[in-house]
C-alpha cells in the first residue's frame, strides 16, 4: 500500500467519526496549549526580570552598604560590625580605580515637589553627571545634570515626564523654579517618558546633583554606587579591585556588598528557567493523560470496526498495512490535535500579552517544538497497542461479525 | 498429483478448532480438486464445515494437515504477507452483509483492493471506472453504502471481488441478505462472470440457488457427502 493512500485512508478514518475525533483533538490540544501557555508564563517571567536588569545599564558593578551575612549570626558582630557608610569620597576614590569607565553615586528618597500651586510625592534622586550615560536614559527636553566636583550642588533638577506633565501641563518647564522639600530648584531638563529600571518608572523622579541631595536630607551617606567597567571582560577585576579599595578606605573592614549585574542576571536566568521547566513538566503530564486517552479512543475503534479489519485482510491487506493505518490514523489525531494546541496557545499568549503590554508571554521555541514533539511520540507510542491489536485480528471471526 | 489444468488441490485436508474443552472437527480429511472454470455450489447443514473450506481455499484460515495447492503452487506454507498477496491477486471474496466500508463511496469501496495492491493513482481510476460501467454503477459512483439499495450494495461488492481479476470468486450465501428479485440478480451476474471463464464458489444454504451449479459439493459434519457434476448437456 502507497503512502500516500495509507494516509488518507487513515485520514477518512478520522473523519469519518467527527464526535470522536474532535474530541480527542480538544484533548490533546488541551495538553499541547497547556505546556505552550505555561512555558509563555515563565518564560515571560524570565524575560521580564531579565529585561528589568539589563535596563540598569550595562557591565555594571554595584555597591551596596553594609555586608550581607551569609554566615548567620555572629556575637563577634555586635562589637566590631558597625559598617561605615558609603560616602561621596569613596565613590571619587573609586573613579580612579583602573578598568573604571564612570561611576554613578546614588541616593535616594521620597519627597514632596511644588509648583504653581500643585504638591505631588515624588522620589528623589541624588546622582552626578555620569548617571544618564551610566542608566542609558534619554533626555526628552533640555540637559542632565552640570558636570563637576561631585562635593559641589548646584541647584537644579531634571524632572521625571510624568511630574512635568502633572505639574507643567504642556508648558515648557525649562527654567522654571519647582519648590522640592525646603529648596527652590531650576529645571534644567525633562527625561524621556518610559523610562524602567528594577522595577520602578523614570517617570516619576526628581533627578537632582548628589551634594544638593545630601544637603536636604541632612546626610553624607550614599544608597549605591553604581560602578561600570570599560569593557564586559573587566567587570570581574573591576568588581574586585572595588571590594578592595573600600576594604582598604574602611580601615580595613569588609563591610560593603559589591553585585556584579552579571551575576545577578545568571542567577535570575538560572532559576527562573528551571522554574518555566517545571512547569512545561507538569504540563507535559496533560500531555501523558491525552496520550493514553488516543490509546483509548484507538483501542474502540478496532473493536468498532472489526468487520472493516477483517475485510482489508480478505481483500489482500498485509498485517503491516492494517498496522500502518491503526498507526497513521493515531499519530494525525495527535499531531492535528498538537497543532490546534499550539495555535491556542498562541492565541492565549496573545491575550494575556494584551492584558498585561508589560509581561513579554512569548511561548518559547522549544516548548512549542517539545509539545509537539511529545503529542507525536505520544501518538505513536500510544498508537502501537491498538495498531498490534488491530493487525493480529484473526479475519475470519473479524468478517463472521454482522 | 495436481495435473495441468487443475485451480485448486486439496489434500487431506484437516482443521480442528477448540472451544474451551470440546475439539470440534470443521474439516476432516478433505480431498478436493477443482478445475478453471468451474461453478461449483457447496451446500450442507449449519457446522457442517463449507465455511472453514470457503475461508481455508480463499486463505483467510491454515489448515491443521493436508496441502492445498493453487494454481499448482503449495499456498498452505507461504508466509502470512505472501498470502495476503495472492488473497490480493487471484481470490476475490462475496459476503453475505457485503462488508462495504461505510464511509467509502462505491468507487473508493471498488478501488479499495487496488489501493491496498499498491496501484497507482491513474491507472486505480482508469480501472474503477470500467467497473462500474461493467456493473452499470455509473450513476452511482459517488454514493455512500448507505444510500444504496441491497442489489446495488452487493454489486458493489462484486464490482470489487473482481476488479482484479481474480482467478477464483467465493460467495458465501450472497444472496442471503437480498430478496428472490435482487438475489436472483446479483446470481446471473456471478453466472455471467463464471461464464466469462471465472471459477466461482458458491456456498449456501439455498438449494434452489444450489441447483443451478453445474456441480455440487454436500457436506456433512466437516466431510464431503457427495460431489456431483451434472453432464453439461443437462445444463440448460
Amino acid at each position: 500500500m502507497k503512502i500516500i493512500d495509507t494516509f488518507r485512508y487513515a485520514s477518512d478514518a478520522a473523519t469519518g467519526n467527527p464526535l470522536r475525533t474532535s474530541l480527542l483533538i480538544l484533548a490533546m490540544s488541551i495538553g499541547v496549549a497547556a505546556v505552550v501557555i505555561l512555558t509563555a508564563l515563565g518564560d515571560g517571567a524570565r524575560r521580564y526580570v531579565v529585561g528589568e536588569f539589563s535596563a540598569i545599564g550595562t557591565n555594571l558593578v554595584i555597591v551596596l552598604p553594609g555586608r550581607s551575612e551569609t554566615r548567620g549570626f555572629n556575637p563577634a558582630n555586635l562589637i566590631t560590625n558597625t559598617p561605615r557608610d558609603l560616602t561621596l569620597n569613596d565613590a571619587s576614590a573609586l573613579l580612579r580605580l583602573v578598568g573604571v569607565e564612570r561611576i554613578s553615586p546614588i541616593l535616594v528618597a521620597t519627597t514632596e515637589v511644588n509648583a504653581s500651586g500643585k504638591l505631588r510625592e515624588a522620589m528623589l534622586l541624588g546622582t552626578n553627571a555620569d548617571y544618564i550615560l551610566v542608566r542609558k536614559q534619554k533626555l526628552a527636553l533640555g540637559r542632565f545634570l552640570t558636570k563637576g566636583d561631585l562635593g559641589h550642588g548646584a541647584a537644579e533638577v531634571v524632572l521625571g515626564a510624568a511630574i512635568r506633565r502633572e505639574i507643567f501641563g504642556t508648558e515648557n518647564p525649562l527654567g522654571k523654579t519647582v519648590r522640592v522639600g525646603d529648596r527652590r530648584l531650576r529645571v534644567i531638563g525633562v527625561l524621556s517618558e518610559g523610562g524602567q529600571g528594577m522595577g520602578m518608572t523614570t517617570d516619576e523622579l526628581l533627578i537632582v546633583p548628589v551634594a544638593t541631595a545630601q544637603a536636604m536630607l541632612n546626610t553624607n551617606t550614599l544608597f549605591r554606587i553604581l560602578v561600570e567597567a570599560r569593557s564586559r571582560e573587566q567587570i570581574g577585576e573591576v568588581k574586585a579591585r572595588v571590594l578592595k579599595m573600600l576594604t582598604q578606605r574602611h580601615e580595613g573592614e569588609e563591610d560593603v556588598t559589591v553585585i556584579t549585574q552579571d551575576a545577578v542576571l545568571k542567577t535570575f536566568d538560572k532559576i527562573l528557567n528551571v522554574l518555566t521547566l517545571g512547569v512545561a513538566g507538569i504540563a507535559a503530564i496533560s500531555l501523558a493523560v491525552a496520550g493514553i486517552l488516543v490509546m483509548n479512543v484507538m483501542l474502540v475503534s478496532v473493536t468498532q470496526r472489526t468487520a472493516e479489519i477483517g475485510l482489508l485482510k480478505a481483500l489482500g491487506a498485509t498485517s503491516a498495512s492494517v498496522r500502518h493505518l491503526f498507526m497513521v490514523e493515531a499519530v494525525l489525531l495527535s499531531l492535528t490535535g498538537a497543532v490546534v494546541g499550539i495555535a491556542l496557545g498562541y492565541l492565549g499568549a496573545a491575550i494575556l500579552r494584551n492584558f498585561y503590554p508589560t509581561f513579554p508571554a512569548y511561548p518559547p521555541l522549544w516548548a512549542v517544538l517539545a509539545g509537539l514533539g511529545t503529542a507525536l511520540v505520544s501518538g505513536l507510542i500510544f498508537g502501537v497497542m491498538p495498531a498490534r491489536r488491530a493487525a493480529q485480528l484473526d479475519p475470519i471471526q473479524a468478517l463472521s461479525k454482522r | 498429483m495436481a495435473d495441468a489444468e487443475s485451480l485448486i488441490a486439496l489434500n487431506g485436508i484437516e482443521r480442528t478448532f477448540y472451544l474451551g474443552d470440546s475439539q470440534v472437527h470443521a474439516l476432516r480429511n478433505v480431498n478436493l480438486t477443482i478445475s478453471r472454470g468451474e461453478y461449483i455450489a457447496v451446500m450442507g447443514p449449519s457446522g457442517s464445515g463449507k465455511s472453514t473450506l470457503l475461508n481455508l481455499i480463499g486463505l483467510l484460515d491454515r489448515p491443521d494437515a493436508g496441502t492445498y495447492q493453487l494454481e499448482g503452487r503449495d499456498v498452505t506454507t507461504l508466509a502470512p504477507d505472501e498470502q495476503a498477496k495472492v488473497r490480493s491477486e487471484r481470490i476475490g471474496f462475496i459476503f453475505q452483509s457485503f462488508h462495504l466500508v461505510p464511509r467509502l463511496t462505491a468507487a473508493a469501496n471498488i478501488e479499495l483492493p487496488l489501493t491496498l495492491a499498491g496501484m497507482p493513482a491513474a491507472e486505480r481510476t482508469k480501472r474503477v471506472e470500467q467497473a462500474l460501467k461493467e456493473y452499470g454503477l455509473m450513476d452511482r459512483a459517488q454514493h455512500r453504502p448507505n444510500e444504496l439499495s441491497g442489489g446495488q450494495r452487493q454489486r458493489v461488492a462484486i464490482a470489487r471481488a473482481t476488479v482484479q481479476r481474480p482467478a477464483v470468486l467465493l460467495a458465501d450465501e450472497p444472496t442471503g441478505n437480498l430478496d428472490r428479485v435482487t438475489g436472483e440478480e446479483v446470481v446471473r451476474l456471478l453466472e455471467a462472470l463464471n461464464a466469462q471463464g471465472m471459477t466461482l464458489i458458491v456456498v449456501t444454504h439455498d438449494h434452489a440457488l444450489g441447483a443451478r451449479a453445474r456441480r455440487q459439493i454436500r457436506m456433512e459434519d466437516g466431510g464431503i457427502l457427495s460431489d456431483v457434476t451434472r453432464a453439461p448437456d443437462q445444463a440448460t
